[in-house]
């Protein structure tokens, strides 16, 4: 193996990703100053104070003060930058723009799945436009996972019972790393999958080609709202719509904020409905009597959140 | 003082020689010995565990071990090497056999309490050795639920009360370091005068009386979650997977200090004996000590900026894990400073020593790395992370322990080691540590996540020098190993005090120290590290 052709830094496949270069770079300087000098002084104070004689007596130093102040302002200041420089860039990341593309995606011990807004589903393999921000809302069907993209310096954690985000706003055609970074058993280092960002063409090629392999079974409800609607009329929509029944109108409810029996208020997010869905005797409506039983184990998280984007869509049409 | 060398002084190793006179004993100098025959046997079992997997990750692909093997052997060595050698072997050793002699006391203030925290860590020890004997655990040491609580197929139970048990070991032992500390202090050992390996293991001793607790309830949970089915952490009974990384991290970060701050104490009386000068700025790393322990109770969420914690929580926890920096950058300027116009001596515990000081140093830098809460989103859970708290951990506290092995050996055993071969292993140490886990670091920042076996081939270059250096770093374990232990059967008398030391156990007690520790009253009238002293230099 040639030693020179080894890579040792990793590809910058966004602009948030420069900017992390840059703060990177910024903490490497501190870094490297640091340990040179330090690891300079130690090996110049051995060589020229080094015992020359077991008679040696070396006078005793008075202690000052100087040191002290010096050795805690000037690390202070330097990891205060650190600091704001770090979670400006941390929050500005946490922030998904309004006009990104939204995809599903599920961990599973060991796999990734994946479901565009069309409904087009695939494994492991994550095709994306070039040039468009996207952002995932995931969830995961058993342990933690966490779904790692280190060429755009992104990792979020994929929580059971939970809904958690990340975005990224790829920039350039290509292949890039997707790896599961929490432990989740057995398989987790082959829990791997691939980024492929692709020009827009190419995408709408690819979400409407016809060839889905293995997901062929599922095309019929490929596309989560019209799967949602299915879930909602077998199971919700005898309670839960139009005034008079046993539970509140959430038909067209999503997103908007809803009052509780202890007099609080929540917002209907992905979370709450699942909490809803999953344990409807957390958060009771007002009004309503705690009547309804779990449906966990009756309907899958593919289902809930089949149910979730059918919510989504018409309260979205509904506003 | 002209003693005929054929009649040794009686000392506490010729006090009885029964098998039940070292099983039985409530002397803190036994019970320290018999910790570091414990704590030797689970170093030697993690290490082994670290031999086979580092074999493995040489190449990208799985050439040995299948996953499940793979996986258990690293948990293997995560919990073995933490709760059975960092947390314990400092305090446990040194800390037993010093804590009296350096305060001029006969023995700890509960002698049969420290005897139980010794079969207390015996018994932790075997139950995690049983689970690993049925067959291995696969969690990782974190236990992160709902996998093992509810997912792992291995032996999560066993392993887990072993960790709970052993944890009683740890609050014992602080217990009886602090009423010691506080009331058994000779006349005249104010606490301006304690050497400040007593100030860190006072430190310890508190994080370990209110952090363990809460690790052990937490490891019960999990057992209970487990057998019982109690839906704590498991979402699909209401639980809350998260709960169980705060409340696991509320502990294991502050014992990141536990196993840290005895070594700091270490590295204090060795840097002051081989530069013959008194620590630079003495009341600053005493209560650097104090501060970091207090501080560090409250920095366990920067572990957790990718588990969808707060990320306002992420901002307080970012900011108070700089804080907890400050008192350790003190630390490491008083050190060098103590070096200037020193008289040094680059004996074999001090080669571990300044080594340390490197060593923690980056350490210490790229834990900034990760408190940066950009930064931490793309490194955590990468190699990047492997190699920060390997260079804390074994950087640090493994260098100070051996550093205080080394440097308190002839007082411990009365003998003195071959001191070329000795240094020898200490250079070796140094040079293959930075071999091992230099690259693990640039795996990381290339983006390899941890506990893979099996990855990628553009790390693979990374990984074959990290398991090339592993291998050169066992070959200097292995040399400080035959030293130390040839030296019990070969070594030279070392005298009452061979490296011209300060402090009650070189001058006040024999080598080794007789079983009550000091045969005439102990009375300090002198400052810690007084170097200018002459009658420290005076022959015995």
């Amino acid at each position: 193996m040639n030693l020179f052709a080894v890579k040792t830094s990793p590809v910058a496949a966004s602009d948030y990703a420069d900017e992390w270069q840059n703060l990177w770079g910024y903490l490497i300087g501190v870094s490297v100053f640091f340990t040179v000098a330090i690891c300079a002084v130690i090996v110049f104070f051995a060589i020229k104070y080094r015992r020359r004689s077991d008679a040696d007596r070396p006078e005793a130093t008075k202690d000052g003060k100087l040191l002290e102040i010096l050795g805690s302002v000037i690390p202070f200041v330097l990891v205060m930058i650190m600091f704001f420089w770090g979670a400006k860039l941390y929050f500005d990341a946490r922030m998904p723009p309004k006009d990104a593309i939204e995809i599903l995606v599920t961990g599973k011990q060991w796999m990734w799945k994946m479901q565009h807004p069309n409904g087009k589903r695939e494994i492991n393999d994550l095709h994306v436009p070039v040039g468009v921000p996207i952002r995932l809302t995931m969830t995961s069907e058993d342990v933690i996972h966490s779904f790692y993209l280190p060429d755009f310096r992104k990792k979020m954690d994929v929580v059971p019972g939970k809904y958690t985000q990340m975005w990224f706003h790829p920039r350039e055609e290509g292949q890039y790393h997707l790896f599961c970074a929490e432990y989740c058993g057995s398989e987790h280092a082959l829990m791997v999958g691939r980024l492929h960002v692709v020009s827009p063409a190419k995408y709408e090629e690819f979400l409407s080609s016809g060839g889905r392999g293995a997901m062929a079974e599922a095309a019929a409800s490929d596309d989560p709202v019209v799967a949602g609607k299915a879930v909602w009329e077998a199971n919700c929509v005898v309670c839960h719509s139009g005034p008079g029944g046993i539970g509140p109108n959430i038909h067209k409810a999503f997103g908007t904020m809803r009052e509780l029996e202890t007099g609080e208020s929540i917002l209907m997010d992905e979370a709450y409905v699942r909490n809803s869905i999953i344990n409807p005797n957390d958060d009771i409506a007002k009004g309503y009597p705690a009547a309804m039983t779990s449906f966990k184990g009756q309907l899958s998280s593919t289902q809930i959140n089949q149910v979730i984007a059918y919510l989504k869509s018409v309260s979205e049409a509904d506003q | 003082m002209n003693e005929p060398t054929s009649k040794p002084k009686p000392n506490y190793l010729t006090s009885g020689n029964t098998v039940s006179s070292w099983l039985l004993t409530v002397d803190h100098k036994r019970i320290g010995l018999m910790y570091l025959l414990g704590m030797t046997f689970f170093f030697l079992i993690g290490a082994t565990a670290a031999a086979l997997f580092r074999f493995e990750l040489a190449t990208h692909d799985a050439n040995v071990f299948a996953n499940d093997t793979y996986n258990r052997l690293f948990t293997m060595h995560g919990i073995i090497m933490v709760f059975f050698f960092l947390i314990p072997a400092v305090p446990g050793v040194l800390g037993n056999f010093l804590v009296p002699l350096m305060i001029g006391a006969k023995d700890v203030a509960f002698p049969r309490l420290n005897l139980a925290s010794w079969y207390i860590y015996m018994l932790g020890g075997t139950f995690t050795l049983a689970a690993i004997l049925l067959g291995g655990i696969d969690t990782g040491w974190t236990f992160y639920t709902p996998y093992s609580s509810v997912y792992a197929d291995s032996n999560v139970i066993l392993a887990g009360s072993g960790v709970f048990i052993t944890g009683f070991s740890s609050i014992l032992t602080g217990l009886n370091f602090i009423v010691t500390i506080h009331k058994m202090r000779a006349p005249g050992m104010t606490w301006m005068r304690l050497p400040l390996f007593i100030w860190a293991q006072y430190a310890t001793s508190i994080i370990n009386i209110l952090g363990t607790p809460v690790i052990a309830i937490t490891l019960l949970l999990v057992v209970f979650e487990r057998s019982l089915g109690f839906g704590i952490f498991d979402p699909q009974k209401g639980g809350d997977p998260v709960l169980y990384q705060h409340l696991f991290w509320f502990y294991s970060h502050p014992a990141v200090y536990i196993m840290i701050l005895p070594g700091f104490g270490v590295v204090s009386e060795v840097l002051a004996c081989f530069s013959r000068k008194r620590i630079y700025g003495y009341e600053f790393v005493a209560f650097s000590s104090l501060a970091i322990a207090a501080i560090g109770f409250f920095v366990w969420g920067h572990h957790m900026f990718t588990s969808s914690q707060s990320e306002y929580a992420g901002l307080i926890f970012s900011i108070l894990t700089y804080l907890v920096g400050i008192p350790t950058a003190i630390k490491i300027f008083n050190w060098v400073a103590t070096l200037y116009k020193g008289s040094i001596l680059l004996s074999a515990p001090m080669i571990y020593t300044l080594g340390f000081i490197g060593l923690f140093l980056v350490g210490g830098l790229t834990g900034l790395f990760l408190a940066t809460m950009a930064l931490n989103v793309h490194l955590h859970d990468t190699y990047f992370v492997v190699a920060h708290f390997h260079y804390v951990m074994v950087g640090g506290m493994m260098m100070a322990w051996l550093a205080g092995l080394h440097f308190w050996w002839p007082k411990m055993l009365g003998k003195m080691y071959n001191e070329f071969w000795a240094r020898v292993g200490a250079v070796i140490i140094f040079f293959g540590f930075n071999f091992t886990f230099y690259p693990q670091f640039i795996a990381g920042y290339m983006g390899m996540p941890r506990r893979y076996h099996v990855y990628d081939i553009e790390y693979q270059p990374f990984q074959m020098l990290s398991t090339v250096g592993a291998y050169f770093m066992g070959v200097g374990l292995i040399i400080c190993f035959v030293t130390l232990v040839s030296s019990i059967f070969k070594g030279k008398p070392a005298g009452k005090n061979p490296w011209k030391a300060t402090g009650l156990e070189w001058n006040q007690a024999d080598s080794p120290p007789d079983q009550h520790n000091f045969t005439s009253p102990v009375k300090v009238d002198v400052e810690a590290y007084d170097y200018t002293d002459e009658r420290i230099y005076q022959d015995t």
